[in-house]
């Protein structure tokens, strides 16, 4: 941590132009092309949620026709889960800190992940040439039901053949980060050494490589039903729209801990080092996040209590589903736990991590309503429903991404951002975002179902609300957005460890060298967070 | 009164869970915000590593465990009863489809909108003529899809005088959020005047009177204006091209025509509209029902 080491030329100095990007193999460069990709779609995706809210704010036909409502929800649908969060964290974070967190200079398979970025980068286009060919973009909402999603003229197939290859890019990245954790870690690190970052994307990774084959032949039994007419889901042509059901949520409720479990790791991350303090329950904080990922297999079977299912099948899946809250909560309380007797520095990382702990909460809490089944069949398909997964996957996974993008700024890019403005949009964007969501929830209690392009007049103030929130967030995250973009510009240059962290990204230079380390990081003792001017506990 | 027997299950299951959900949001919310200022770097200056305490980590296992099987449980004694109707239900036929519910009473009649007598229990037989719906009487709270191909039910008793919302909850396209219609819980006696008085005498067509009954109307206007198909104005005599055993030809339509897309609709699609999306009315219409559909649509100039 000489400041000699200074004078190496950072991973962005050492090739420049447009090629040396996209077909650059350090893991590095490659977070970044995702970073960049995944921020677009995420704008674009936001964009279309505000035009809903639009839309939404008076009842009757106001901007945009009912079939256009129908198709902007399922392309903001399609772009937030396949574009946005699932790829958010890993790929973003996850390629550009886990080699660095684990003390090595790459992950296992360059190629194969310079491949998952353009595997990403096609799917996204697919996705996109909805809007050009054929009858417009699904309007099916992104589960795809069938048989709607069979009779309809507008081009599933186009869509459901994007989150196919979308897909595959998620596959190789969990497959190399697995590899990666196995094999590549620094000389001296066991798993119980590692970050709990790492850990979290260990087991989000493992579902990534065995949830995710069974959307992609689902879809693909889809395109074969729209196109060749093989009676798969469609019951007037001799399928069953409950197996298709069935398979959808096989992935897409493990797909909820792809987009959770690596928000919890980089609140992991951020609690101890803001705390200045050794996390309270590593081991607890990082076999939950296994058992997250193995019980969350068995619960697929809760988006489904309405549709006909046996007592039996509703009470076992109910029953899993509240297990999945102990492990949950266990996190909760550990970081908790790991303020008490902190030295806390409160920086707008930190601020977006109790953010996310709050939001979370309402998410999860919410979760538990519509897992207990008479409360479920209530609230099944009504915007209570829509308020809980915000909730879980805007206001968690979504603010952990921002925190994360706070913290490892200045290891990124070397530079500061200026503090008070990221204080403000931060405040801005946490009103406008409870303001946008909570009404959502009472009016799911009240009965509006989700979906709907018009409402009943009883909906009417709280919809305006909602809208509301909706502004207030946008400004936030413009706010944010165009802080951040500031700071890259500054003069100023920040520190190689501006929070005084200690794990292992803090240790190299800021932005670091190509190949991450000029001498091997020495392993804190006794483990990950064992701040050495903490007392002992 | 609860406005059906499934109120108060629900309603228990739902409120206990969101009370200790804002329990532990207030609790959690607050202990951090004071950690933060208790524990700032001015007010403790020297942290502490605090690497476990199995005490703690017992309790906050084993709190959570006892809490989340005790909303399982009232989430499960709320929600069994709805899987079995009782024996002396009153039954009735619910039918969903593209974007229309009408129910129909085993004596025959049919209505856009379901009456039942106060604490009766109901039992519909859901059946699904296209794609999913959800029939949702937010109200009553119940809820239970409509799946082609399949005999689902559900049941409930009205407790309470007065018209309930109906509303659609799982997404059937275009005009999802325009499948509405209510249920009306009314006193035994008028029931069952209500039961036998003919459906309101109307002077219309009967071909219109179809048209409306089998949610024709969902998709094809009479005025001119496009909505999921093609409209019915003007439409015999109209040139259209159409797909036929994937050849693109030019076609005027005439009787026969609109005969066989009414009873096949697959087999030929309009240029520019969505195809598959019609169901078959072979088995549903008479040849009868169909000429007095064509009588009607003749009109439409
Ligand atoms: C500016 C921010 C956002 C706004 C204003 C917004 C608004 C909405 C609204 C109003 C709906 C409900 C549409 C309906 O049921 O009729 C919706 C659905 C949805 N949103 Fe968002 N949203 C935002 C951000 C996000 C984010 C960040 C994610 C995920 C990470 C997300 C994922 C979804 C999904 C998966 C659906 C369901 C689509 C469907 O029903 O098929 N949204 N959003
Ligand atoms: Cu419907």
């Amino acid at each position: 941590m000489t400041d000699s080491s200074v004078s190496q030329p950072n991973f962005f100095e050492v090739k420049k132009g447009l090629f040396s990007w996209i077909f650059s193999l350090d893991h590095k460069r490659i977070g970044l092309l995702y970073l960049y990709s995944v921020g677009s779609f995420f704008l674009v995706g936001a964009a279309l949620g505000v035009l809903m809210r639009l839309e939404l704010f008076n009842p009757g036909a106001d901007l945009i026709e009912a079939k256009t409502y129908n198709q902007v929800f399922t392309l903001h649908g399609v772009i937030m889960i396949f574009l946005f969060i699932i790829p958010s964290i890993p790929a973003v974070f996850g390629n550009f800190f886990l080699p660095i967190m684990l003390g090595t200079d790459d992950v296992a398979f360059p190629r194969l992940n310079l491949l998952s970025w353009w595997l990403y980068v096609l799917g996204a286009l697919f996705a996109l040439s909805t809007l050009v060919f054929g009858d417009g973009p699904a309007d099916t909402g992104w589960t795809f039901y069938a048989p709607y999603s069979v009779k309809t003229g507008t081009n599933v197939s186009m869509s459901v053949l994007a989150a196919f290859i979308l897909g595959f890019s998620s596959i190789l990245t969990g497959l190399n980060f697995i590899v990666t954790i196995h094999r590549l870690r620094a000389p001296g690190m066991g798993f119980n050494q590692m970050p709990l970052f790492a850990w979290a994307l260990y087991a989000t990774s493992w579902i990534q490589l065995l949830a995710t084959p069974i959307i992609g032949i689902t879809l693909l039994m889809i395109v074969a039903e729209r196109m060749l007419g093989i009676g798969l889901f469609d019951p007037s042509i001799g399928g069953d729209p409950i197996l298709y059901q069935h398979l959808f949520w096989i992935y897409s409720h493990p797909a909820v801990y792809i987009m959770a479990l690596p928000a919890m790791g980089i609140v992991s991350e951020i609690i101890p080092t803001f705390a200045q303090r050794t996390i309270f329950g590593y081991k607890a904080i990082a076999y939950s996040s296994l058992a997250i990922a193995f019980v969350g297999y068995f619960v697929w079977g809760h988006h489904m209590f309405t549709s006909g299912m046996s007592g039996p099948a509703a009470y076992i899946f109910s029953i899993l589903t509240f297990f999945v809250a102990i492990p949950t909560s266990i996190k909760v309380f550990n970081w908790l736990a790991t303020m008490y007797k902190g030295s806390i520095n409160v920086q707008v990382p930190l601020l977006y991590a109790v953010a996310f702990i709050f939001n979370f909460l309402i998410g999860g809490l919410t979760g538990l309503v519509v897992g207990a089944l008479a409360a479920d069949v209530h609230l099944h398909d009504t915007y209570f429903v829509v308020g809980h997964f915000h909730y879980v996957m805007f206001g968690g996974t979504g603010f952990a991404f921002f925190g994360a993008l706070h913290y490892w700024y200045p290891k990124i890019w070397g530079k500061m951002y200026n503090k008070l403005i990221a204080n403000i949009a931060f405040a801005i964007l946490f009103i406008g975002f409870n303001t946008l969501y909570f009404p959502m929830l009472i009016l799911g209690i009240k009965g509006m179902p989700r979906r709907y392009y018009d409402y009943l007049p009883e909906f009417h103030t709280l919809n305006q609300i909602s809208t509301v929130g909706s502004w207030i967030l946008i400004i936030g995250l413009l706010l944010m957005i165009f802080n951040l973009f500031k700071g890259y510009f500054s003069k100023q240059k920040a520190p190689a460890n501006p929070w005084n962290g200690i794990t292992l990204e803090w240790q190299t230079q800021s932005p670091p060298t190509l190949y991450n380390f000029d001498k091997a990081p020495e392993l804190v003792e006794g483990g990950p967070y064992n701040y050495p001017n903490a007392m002992k506990g | 009164m609860n406005a059906s027997n499934f109120v108060e299950g629900v309603d228990f299951s739902m409120y206990l869970i969101l009370s200790i959900s804002v329990f532990f949001l207030v609790g959690i919310t607050v202990v951090m915000i004071y950690f933060l200022f208790r524990y700032s770097k001015k007010n403790n200056p020297v942290a502490t590593n605090i690497t476990h305490n199995t005490y703690l980590e017992v309790v906050w296992t084993i709190i959570p465990t006892i809490l989340v099987l005790i909303m399982f449980w009232y989430g499960w004694t709320g929600y069994k009863p709805m899987l079995t109707a009782p024996d002396d239900a009153m039954e009735i036929d619910a039918i969903g489809q593209m974007w229309k519910w009408s129910f129909s009473y085993p004596d025959g009649k049919v209505s856009d909108s379901l009456v039942i007598p106060i604490d009766k229990p109901v039992k519909l037989n859901l059946i699904s003529k296209d794609v999913l719906h959800s029939l949702f009487i937010p109200a009553f709270r119940v809820k239970q899809d409509v799946v082609p191909g399949k005999d689902y039910m559900m049941w409930f008793t009205g407790q309470k005088l007065g018209t309930y919302d109906i509303l659609c909850a799982e997404y059937c396209g275009q005009l999802h959020s325009y499948m509405l219609s209510t249920v009306s819980v009314v006193e035994q006696e008028n029931f069952d005047n209500w039961l036998v008085s003919s459906p309101d005498t109307s002077n219309d067509h009967p071909g219109l009177t179809l048209l409306k009954n089998n949610a024709c109307l969902s998709c094809h206007t009479r005025d001119g204006s496009r909505l999921v198909g093609p409209s019915f104005k003007n439409l015999i005599g109209r040139t259209e091209i159409i797909v036929r055993d994937g050849n693109e030809e030019e076609i005027v339509v005439d009787n026969q025509y609109i005969i066989n897309k009414i009873k096949v609709p697959s087999s030929v699609s309009v240029v520019g509209y969505p195809s598959g999306l019609m169901t078959p009315y072979g088995e549903i219409l008479s040849d009868d029902d169909i000429n007095n559909i064509i009588d009607y649509i003749s009109t439409l100039k």
